[in-house]
């Protein structure tokens, strides 16, 4: 190409070139130029030896991971869900795929690779020492690699562990022995199997007995190859009296191809522990014709061990094509009490099949679901929820509350609440509402000068307030902003 | 300011307009009073800007622009705003949140400064305290919850604090015991100005004995059929409007003989 490029492009940008831009406008598309070291495609028992053996593992993970694989051999892909895809060739996709730079195990952030310190400084999670966020701990895991951990000394001042699942499996195998498996079990469901199989990084977090984390601890997560499919695998301990928030980031580059993140994360709380776990999800969605875009099927699940123990989830899904998640808590302890407030928005093509279990065990144990789903476009979304009491858990509350709205008049919103109660001194209440975005809620707002777009994020940002309070405060501001540019294009 | 000439709208294909004209200098305040059915609330919504009203003929001119030509959310920014005769509640978004994000946007298109928090809320009180209105209705979300009088009184907030050049208030006046009405009347009141034009639009003429108008216009079935001083919304009180529909006379006298008939 020449210097002097065509000078009528800019001219010939009509209105409709800019709504399509618009709506293409996913803004963590861009591809992060590394060489990496990869391993052939394909998933056989020498692909996960492989993988264990570039993470230098002591043979007890080999193991467990062998058993799980023989296990997923005979298992096959949930067919209850509301979700459609093409069938996915396990056999074709990458399980590991690491920045070489990575291989030598870099001390510190300053020896790792500056391109790769440049993604995620662009992505708005500076690791670089001055540039930290403060009063937030990052992990960021890059592919099949944690590439690096800020604060970590200084949490370590308190006791407190938090690093790549790496890391953990080999400084702390004692702990990881313990927890790993205990709340999922390798057996689960299929995903979560494949990923006790194959899983490559994610962050392992302890908290000691009685100390309050004084940070907001995360993990930034970023699919950069291609054809690679990322297994998270994230373990989060918070011992007798403890507390702990926790928050997660994903983004990928925009391909044409579907990739698969595949992730398993796991809770437990002890006596009086309480546990914050707050999700922004921003996958690259796929395109607006449906083309691309993250699979993510995703096995999360928190176990309330200890009495008064306290776990809530908060997530905000606006991104991957397909979501297939549901956080769930196990409400073991005596008056342990189970959180999940949840906002989900699928635009164009997306599909989201999502929502939580309660599983009521201890006395006197509550729960609160809280469930916000957006769909726009062609977006298809379902909750499903099982509140469960067992029989044990006398006095156990349940309250879930369902709400959809609806832009425009091709995109869906289902509910599939499932409740049993198996102890007559059980209380559950179950609401739901479906609503549409009113023209007269718009014209409204247009009337006293405010755009259609930002009267659409403005309603939408209403809709879900209630679940954005519960997110910490850095972050309800970020949840709120990519709502806003997930439903972009989407009136006028 | 205004300039309406021989205006036709049609809703779902019926005529609701049928060549209005009317013209509104700067400063001046003008009711439009009228029967059911006469179009009143269709020529409040047309100016500003709602779909599904398709107008068929006839022209706008406001400000020496072409007033039909603008989407909504700009002539709300040029000046133009809608009192709601029936304002719509938005859960969620508080009242202080859309009134900042209005005033900023409207504000930035005449090239002000955006006000900073403390600026807004200072104004805010000052406008409030005129309306009357409670201090926690700024937190409450948009209307929800709010009593009738509630809701109108905020429409007058928001104009107060948008200031515009052309206010049109869609039977504001309705539903309102005669202490909001006052209140209201007040608001209304403090707002006119030399180069703010008004334009109410009643079904009684109870509102103008508190905001006085220069003219009176009487629509009916689209069209205006007498304008006068506020004495005409005196007599209209007195006599209704059938004496001043085209041949009313001798409609009665036809329905009359229908019905002996049938």
């Amino acid at each position: 190409m020449t210097e002097a490029g065509p000078i009528t492009d800019a001219a010939s940008t009509t209105a409709a070139q800019l709504d399509d831009f618009l709506e293409n406008e996913y803004q963590h598309g861009f591809v992060t130029h590394v060489e990496t070291d990869t391993v052939p495609r394909g998933l056989t028992e020498d692909t996960i030896r492989l993988i264990s053996a570039k993470k230098n593992e002591p043979p007890f993970m080999l193991e467990w991971r062998l058993k799980a694989f023989r296990h997923w051999l005979t298992m096959s892909e949930p067919k209850w869900s509301a979700v459609k895809h093409p069938a996915i060739d396990y056999q074709d996709i990458i399980y590991y795929s690491a920045p070489k730079s990575m291989k030598n195990g870099p001390k510190s952030l300053d020896e790792v690779d500056p391109e790769l310190l440049r993604t995620y400084e662009k992505l708005g999670v500076p690791l670089k020492e001055r540039e930290m966020l403060a009063g937030v701990a990052v992990d960021a895991v890059f592919d099949s690699v944690s590439v690096g951990t800020t604060f970590k000394d200084k949490l370590g001042e308190l006791g407190i562990i938090f690093g790549s699942f790496s890391d953990a499996v080999r400084d702390h195998p004692e702990l990881v022995q313990k927890y790993l498996g205990s709340v999922v079990p390798p057996a689960d469901n299929f995903y979560a199997a494949l990923n006790s199989a194959v899983f490559t990084d994610g962050s392992f977090c302890y908290i000691p007995p009685g100390v309050r984390c004084p940070m907001e601890l995360s993990t930034y997560f970023r699919i950069n190859a291609k054809d690679t499919g990322q297994f998270e695998r994230t373990l989060i301990i918070a011992d007798e009296g403890a507390y702990v928030s926790y928050l997660e980031g994903c983004t990928a580059p925009v391909r044409d191809e579907n990739q698969l993140h595949a992730a398993v994360v796991e809770l437990v709380a002890l006596d009086n522990a309480q546990i914050k776990y707050s999700t922004v999800q921003n996958w690259y969605p796929g395109d607006k014709d449906g083309n691309g875009g993250i699979y993510n099927f995703v096995t999360k699940r928190g176990d309330c061990r200890g009495k008064k123990s306290h776990i809530s989830w908060t997530q905000v899904e606006t991104g991957a094509a397909i979501t297939w998640k549901y956080p769930s808590c196990i409400l073991r302890g005596d008056d342990s009490i189970g959180e999940f407030h949840s906002v989900a928005l699928t635009n164009n093509y997306q599909q989201a099949d999502t929502g939580s279990k309660m599983i009521h065990i201890g006395k006197n144990t509550r729960s609160t679901i809280v469930s916000k789903g957006i769909s726009a476009k062609r977006g298809q979304q379902s909750y499903r929820g099982l509140v469960k009491i067992m029989k044990s858990a006398e006095g156990a509350r349940n309250y879930t509350q369902c709400d959809s709205l609806l832009l425009g008049d091709q995109c869906g919103a289902h509910t599939f609440p499932y409740i049993e109660v198996k102890n007559p001194s059980a209380r559950v209440e179950h609401e739901a509402s479906t609503s549409r975005i009113g023209e007269d809620q718009l014209f409204y707002c247009m009337q006293r000068g405010i755009s259609a777009e930002d009267a659409v994020s403005m309603i939408v940002n209403g809709f879900c307030k209630e679940v954005f309070k519960e997110l910490p405060m850095e972050f309800a501001v970020e949840a709120q902003a990519l709502l806003s540019v997930s439903l972009e294009g989407c009136v006028g | 300011m205004l300039e309406i000439k021989n205006l036709q709208v049609q809703v779902e294909q019926k005529p609701i307009l049928q060549g209005l004209d009317l013209t509104v200098n700067a400063g001046e305040v003008h009711a439009i009073m009228g029967p059911n059915g006469s179009g009143k609330s269709t020529l409040a919504q047309v100016l500003a800007g709602r779909d599904n009203y398709e107008v068929t003929g006839g022209s706008v001119e406001y400000l020496g622009k072409d007033l039909l030509a603008l989407a909504p959310e700009i002539r709300a920014r040029e000046g133009v705003f809608l009192a709601f005769q029936y304002p719509v509640e938005i859960p969620g978004v508080s009242n202080v949140y859309l009134l900042k994000a209005a005033l900023n946007n409207v504000r930035k298109h005449r090239g002000l400064q955006e006000l900073d928090a403390f600026e807004f809320m200072k104004l805010m009180k000052e406008k409030m305290k005129l309306m009357e209105m409670k201090q926690e209705l700024l937190y409450r979300s948009v209307n929800e919850g709010f009593s009738g009088g509630e809701k109108k009184r905020n429409e007058i907030l928001q104009m107060a604090m948008l200031e515009p050049k052309l206010a049109v208030l869609d039977e504001t006046d309705s539903g309102l015991d005669i202490d909001a009405l006052q209140i209201v009347a007040k608001g209304i009141n403090a707002l006119r100005s030399p180069e703010r034009s008004i334009i109410m639009v009643t079904h009684y003429q109870r509102l103008l004995d508190y905001v006085v108008p220069d003219f009176v216009h009487v629509l009916s079935k689209g069209k205006i059929i007498k304008s006068g001083g506020k004495e005409l919304a005196l007599e209209l009180e007195e006599r209704g409007y059938g004496w001043l529909e085209p041949g009313a006379d001798a409609n009665k006298a036809a329905s009359a003989g229908a019905r002996a008939t049938a």
